[in-house]
């Protein structure tokens, strides 16, 4: 099994939309090195036969009647948004400009 | 009117609704206590005094009118801060939420407030409910009231801690990994971890949706009892909600009786990383169980030595999909953003600014576990662990009624002493992560303290899913054998605030 370096936690911050701090990479990549070690043995008890639970119970997804009910008012959903603009959350630049 | 702190939920609720004190002074007297006594504790990290002050003069209106109270109408509670509270500041323990104050109530909150129970404040917690300590809190670590260097468990140790503190005589945890229970079994208090889906998660802030679980805290079995049947049930708001009847868990508390019952002594719990004092009140607690007339029985359940490494793959996995909702959109902090970045650069730089090492170790150990590659070798096989321990915890339960094992292999730490060996750390959750990769039902309470630190051992019992009572019955009776050995409870050994 292989271990974890720190370009890889480099790579795992970028999916992860973490910007680490150059000593974090350092330390982390020895951590997760270290814990990775010690949890890999899950790999060499379950076999092909060993189903997976995900999930404690029997998961069916639940819909509910398609009905006009009371709701959060724009106010009440944007209280606790960093910007808003015309009852509208306000986000920065998302597309690129090229 | 000190005293009225030292009651258990049960008398104080007694009492309000028999006339001899009233809701508000019961209020009053725990809002004195938490004033005196919190800086060094620091249990809270919000206060409602207005909220628990209005909440308890309609609970004393009620009565005026000759209403019919609950329960455990007009006695206070501390609530976790992973739960919503309408009007209320919400952070989890984390900088990324802070002074966010939510517009809804999670169901959990909103039974507590039709039961008339009295929210005093939202507690201390490891950030986003990850860790043994409380250490990780973005507000500075809770001190455990038996002696204030130490740790009081955690996640959940501002709840555990305001119980031992007697700031109030009821709170509410959860529990993905054992939050509630080792907690409770380092504060000398009782927590129970429900049957997964028992209690509703609507509102509660997730960290690992699978194992998460909310569930009562407090300082007699009895109380917890009480407090379970006021927030447990079916909750169409929460897909994984159970819709059963809850079992009769008040009932079973009062029981007190073990006869008959059949009891299995985990032997997986036990040996190197054990200390001494830990396994001496654990063995002197299986006795005790002999005595009042239970079978106790060896079992073994080989796989439960595969659950730590199963759940640090499997709650972080959960974590890095549940955390990505902290964007800085919608809610929350938001850094960056100065007009010449894109809402990419500001999510990261919000989420790096915004959440601590243990929260960023875990998403990046979780994202690397469902990455491309390593997803059969390491979150897939960690969920092949899940089925072989629920196997274990089946066949145990063909030929026992519960299991039992100590809470924690270690009485409580001093702070700091673990604090960069995440590996050593996770050893606390060591007995009490089993039942959450199963979804089965746990209780830790207090059997004793350790002859060698003078601090308080947790006895912890496994039950099956929605088989609660048991917990309590089983509970119920060494609490009170104890109790009648001590001539009083393990709390009054604790020194003075």
């Amino acid at each position: 099994m292989p271990g974890i370096t720190r370009e890889e936690v480099a790579h795992l911050a970028r999916l992860s939309r973490l910007e680490l701090q150059a000593e974090e990479l350092d330390h982390f990549a020895e951590q997760l090195d270290v814990i990775i070690g010690a949890v890999a043995r899950v790999s060499e008890v379950a076999g092909q036969d060993v189903p997976p639970t995900s999930h404690p119970l029997p998961l069916t997804n639940v819909m509910r009647a398609d009905e006009v009910r009371p709701s959060l008012t724009p106010e009440e959903a944007l209280a606790g948004a960093p910007a808003a603009e015309e009852q509208r959350f306000r986000v920065p630049q998302i597309l690129g400009e090229d | 009117m000190t005293d009225l702190i030292r009651y258990t939920a049960a008398e104080t609720a007694s009492a309000i609704a028999k006339g001899d004190v009233s809701a508000v002074e019961v209020a009053q007297a725990h809002l004195d206590r938490i004033d005196a006594v919190d800086k060094r504790v620091n249990a809270f990290l919000h206060v409602d005094t207005e909220g628990a002050l209005s909440a308890a003069r309609a609970v004393d209106a009620k009565r005026a009118k000759g209403e019919e109270l609950g329960p455990l109408a007009g006695v206070p509670l501390a609530l976790k801060d992973v739960f919503t509270t309408k009007g209320v500041p919400t952070t989890a323990g984390s900088k990324i939420l802070e002074g966010w104050v939510p517009p809804y109530d999670a169901t959990l909150t909103g039974r507590l407030k039709d039961a008339g129970i009295v929210i005093l404040g939202k507690t201390n917690m490891d950030e986003f409910a990850m860790g043994s300590s409380t250490e990780n809190s973005a507000y500075g670590p809770t001190g455990n009231p038996w002696d204030l260097s130490r740790i009081p468990g955690g996640s959940g140790g501002g709840s555990a801690a305001a119980l031992a503190a007697f700031e109030a005589p009821l709170a509410i945890g959860t529990d993905t990994g054992g939050s509630i229970r080792q907690p409770g079994a380092v504060t000398g208090t009782v927590g129970v971890k429900p049957t997964y889906g028992s209690v509703s998660r609507y509102g509660l802030i997730a960290f690992s949706s699978s194992l998460d679980q909310g569930g009562p805290c407090a300082r007699t079995v009895l109380d917890t009892a009480l407090l379970h049947e006021a927030i447990a049930g079916y909750d169409p708001l929460d897909s994984t909600s159970i819709n059963a009847p809850v079992p009769a868990v008040v009932e079973a508390a009062k029981l007190r009786d073990v006869r008959g019952m059949r009891i299995g002594v985990v032997k997986e719990f036990a040996g190197e990383g054990y200390q001494a004092g830990v396994m001496q009140r654990f063995n002197e607690s299986v006795e005790l169980l002999r005595e009042l007339g239970a079978e106790v029985v060896e079992v073994s359940c080989p796989s439960f030595t595969l659950a730590m490494p199963a759940y640090y793959l499997i709650a972080p996995s959960e974590a890095s999909s549940n955390l990505a909702r902290f964007d800085a959109m919608r809610y929350g902090l938001r850094v960056g953003d100065d007009g010449t970045r894109s809402a990419e650069d500001v999510t990261a730089l919000t989420r790096e600014a915004g959440f601590g090492p243990e929260v960023k170790r875990r998403i990046i150990l979780g994202t690397y576990a469902l990455s491309s590659g390593y997803y059969d070798a390491y979150y897939g096989s960690a969920q092949k662990v899940r089925t072989l321990i629920s196997r274990d915890f089946d066949a145990a339960f063909a030929g026992v009624d519960v299991l039992v094992s100590p809470t924690t292999p270690t009485t409580a730490f001093p702070i700091g002493e673990r604090a960069d060996d995440p590996l050593a750390m996770y050893l606390a959750d060591l007995c009490t992560i089993p039942s959450n990769l199963a979804g089965n039902a746990a209780m830790s309470l207090p059997c004793g303290l350790a002859p060698e630190d003078n601090l308080p051992v947790g006895l912890q019992i496994i039950a099956p899913a929605m088989a609660d009572d048991r917990l309590y019955r089983v509970g119920g009776a060494v609490e009170a054998a104890l109790n009648d050995k001590w001539g009083h409870t393990l709390l009054e050994e604790a020194p003075a605030l």
